[in-house]
């Protein structure tokens, strides 16, 4: 499996933002130490071994044979990547959780920082409720995430045709072929943002406050504060968020699977590519090219962190 | 003071209502029977109680399928959290802690995988499994979910910051043996972050669909995810005849959200301050 070289694990720091010192010398040979360390990461390792690098190979494996009913298993050399990048079925699917990741990352960090913000201004009851509620989503299973606005979206028991009707307007059928994609966007929106606002929150309070007190003798604003001193210094947290954001909405699987039923027809077998991937392997029986099929996807999605890492290692990244 | 932070409040009143407004709903709607979930008004309010009934049904319906995927759930959450919580303690401390011959090439690799997307893996793991004759049994959604790059990643850099060496060197010149000086100074210090992991990877676990729908195809071995997910396919594919089923389902989600939502509010204390870590370094 490939390793990003251009950044290898440096010295880490430690909250304050200091380096740490190195090592002092050690008084006994730290050799036999050594090997302990190895045995501390021993179950690690069998299960790195076992459970990724092993599928990995697997699955590279397998997507270089094809398998025919009469044929037999044939080497196929690349034929299933030169087919899998020639599918406009993985291709479309490609180019819709690209665009899903366009918008609906943006969308989660402008919603995640403006609430950490806002929360990091406001103290008392109110504020921590609100903290405790706009993390809560996370805790729901994305199923039932998208169970949940599934029954909203819904004109037979949820509110929005209600809530429309008030206002004598037609409401947004959001499960629709055309409007789906933005049906998804509010439940993946609804579903992270607040796990992102926490993270974001809590690198705001490791700021030391004085730097708010100088800042505002030398007569900056609340705003000019946020946008000038909060928000460069939390840039770190950002880089974390945007790598997990992008890795998790590249392999879209579980909210439009279950979304899929309830919207009739407007959910594709091959709407992302690993819904397209698990329809291939087990409702065609075609588990090279499945499996062609999910390695690509990974290269893509390994491609695309890395080009970002590289892009924003300047500014200090989770893997420096 | 106050009037400076009205508007910032009303902010975040909507914020609040915007992140409520399903689980609100899906608490009234599963006090609702089938006949008032559909009667096509005021779905946001109570329309008689029924609650009660609907658990009864919830719990009975096909011979307690709904008590067993619960019983799943909690296996494979606690199993595959507890599991990988212990290993990536372990590994965290041994990177952070120990120097050795090839360490900073090994955390590169984890480093890696943290950028690998784990569904990727599903299909080849599937075919692997089976070829092991394990898809079907439990092993198959506990053993993959012992995997977990990022709480490795976390435990370590918690671990740099927050278990001095001296400490583990005066241990160690007290007569400490390695494993000792691991239990008793280490772990102590690592609390809040073992808390966080143990959190997030039984959250995880919990919430997998994509492995178990892969690897089961006994209902009876289905967690609650991929029963629910079950029962929805079902309702929706015959209309009408499925408005029962309805109110099951809405109910069940009710009763797979609470554990969790329970536990992250009273641990909060504890992961509030180590979710920080991995956006501090």
């Amino acid at each position: 499996m490939a390793v990003i070289r251009s950044t290898p694990p440096a010295a880490l720091r430690d909250s304050t933002g200091v380096p740490r010192a190195t090592a002092p010398p050690r008084r006994r040979s730290p050799a036999r130490r050594g090997a302990v360390g190895w045995l501390f990461i021993l179950p690690f390792l069998v299960v790195f071994a076992v459970f990724l690098v092993a599928p990995l190979l697997y699955a590279g494996y397998l997507s270089l044979y094809t398998k025919g009913l009469a044929t037999g298993t044939t080497f196929a050399g690349i034929d299933n990547y030169t087919r899998a990048f020639t599918d406009p079925s993985f291709l479309k699917g490609l180019w819709l959780v690209l665009r899903f990741s366009l918008v609906v990352i943006p969308l989660q960090m402008i919603v995640a920082l403006v609430a950490a913000l806002v929360l990091d201004e406001v103290t008392g009851r109110l504020a921590r409720f609100s903290r405790l509620m706009i993390f809560l989503p996370y805790a729901v299973p994305a199923v039932l995430g998208a169970l949940m606005w599934g029954f909203l979206y819904s004109p037979s028991f949820g509110p929005l045709e209600q809530i429309s009707s008030l206002f004598n307007v037609q409401a947004p059928f959001l499960l629709s072929q055309g409007n789906i994609f933005y049906g998804l966007l509010n439940v993946v929106t609804w579903q992270w943002s607040g796990y992102y606002m926490v993270i974001i929150y809590a690198a705001l309070k490791s700021i030391d406050s004085s730097i708010y007190e100088a800042a505002r003798i030398d007569g900056a604003s609340s705003r000019q504060i946020a946008l000038r001193i909060k928000v460069p210094m939390v840039s770190s947290a950002f880089v974390l968020i945007l790598v997990f954001s992008l890795i998790g909405t590249l392999q879209f699987f579980a909210e439009p699977q279950i979304l899929g039923p309830i919207a009739n027809g407007s959910v594709t077998p091959d709407y992302t590519p690993n819904i397209y991937a698990f329809n291939l392997a087990f409702a065609y029986a075609q588990f090279n090219y499945a499996s062609a099929i999910s390695f690509a996807l990974g290269f893509v999605v390994f491609l695309a962190v890395a080009i970002f890492m590289v892009a924003t290692r300047k500014r200090g990244s989770i893997f420096t | 003071m106050s009037n400076r932070h009205i508007g910032a409040k009303l902010f975040l009143l909507a914020l609040v209502c915007y992140f409520l407004v399903p689980v609100w709903w899906l608490l009234v709607a599963s006090t609702k029977n089938a006949e008032g979930l559909f009667s096509g008004s005021g779905a946001l309010w109570f329309n008689g109680f029924h609650l009660v009934d609907n658990l009864r049904d919830l719990f009975t319906f096909n011979n307690g399928e709904y008590l067993r995927w619960l019983g799943n759930s909690v296996l494979y959450a606690l199993t595959g959290g507890i599991g990988s919580t212990v290993i990536s303690v372990l590994a965290g401390y041994g990177f952070a802690k120990y120097r050795f011959r090839g360490r900073n090439l090994t955390f590169a690799l984890v480093l890696g995988a943290v950028m690998v997307p784990l569904t990727a893996l599903v299909i080849p793991t599937f075919v692997m499994m089976s070829n092991a004759g394990l898809t079907d049994t439990v092993w198959a959604v506990i053993l993959p979910s012992l995997l977990s790059p990022f709480g490795v990643y976390l435990m370590r850099v918690y671990t740099s910051a927050s278990v001095p060496d001296e400490l583990l060197d005066a241990a160690r010149i007290d007569g400490a043996g390695e494993l000792r000086t691991f239990l008793r100074v280490a772990l102590p210090l690592m609390r809040p972050a073992v808390i966080t992991v143990l959190l997030l990877s039984v959250v995880a676990t919990w919430n997998n669909y994509f492995l178990p729908l892969t690897m089961l195809s006994d209902s009876k071995l289905y967690p609650l995810t991929v029963g629910i997910g079950l029962w929805s396919q079902l309702a929706s594919s015959n209309n009408g005849g499925g408005q029962s089923l309805w109110s099951l389902i809405i109910t069940g989600s009710l009763v797979s959200i609470v554990p969790l939502v329970f536990a992250f509010l009273t641990l909060q204390k504890y992961w509030q301050g180590g979710l920080a870590v991995g956006s501090l370094k």
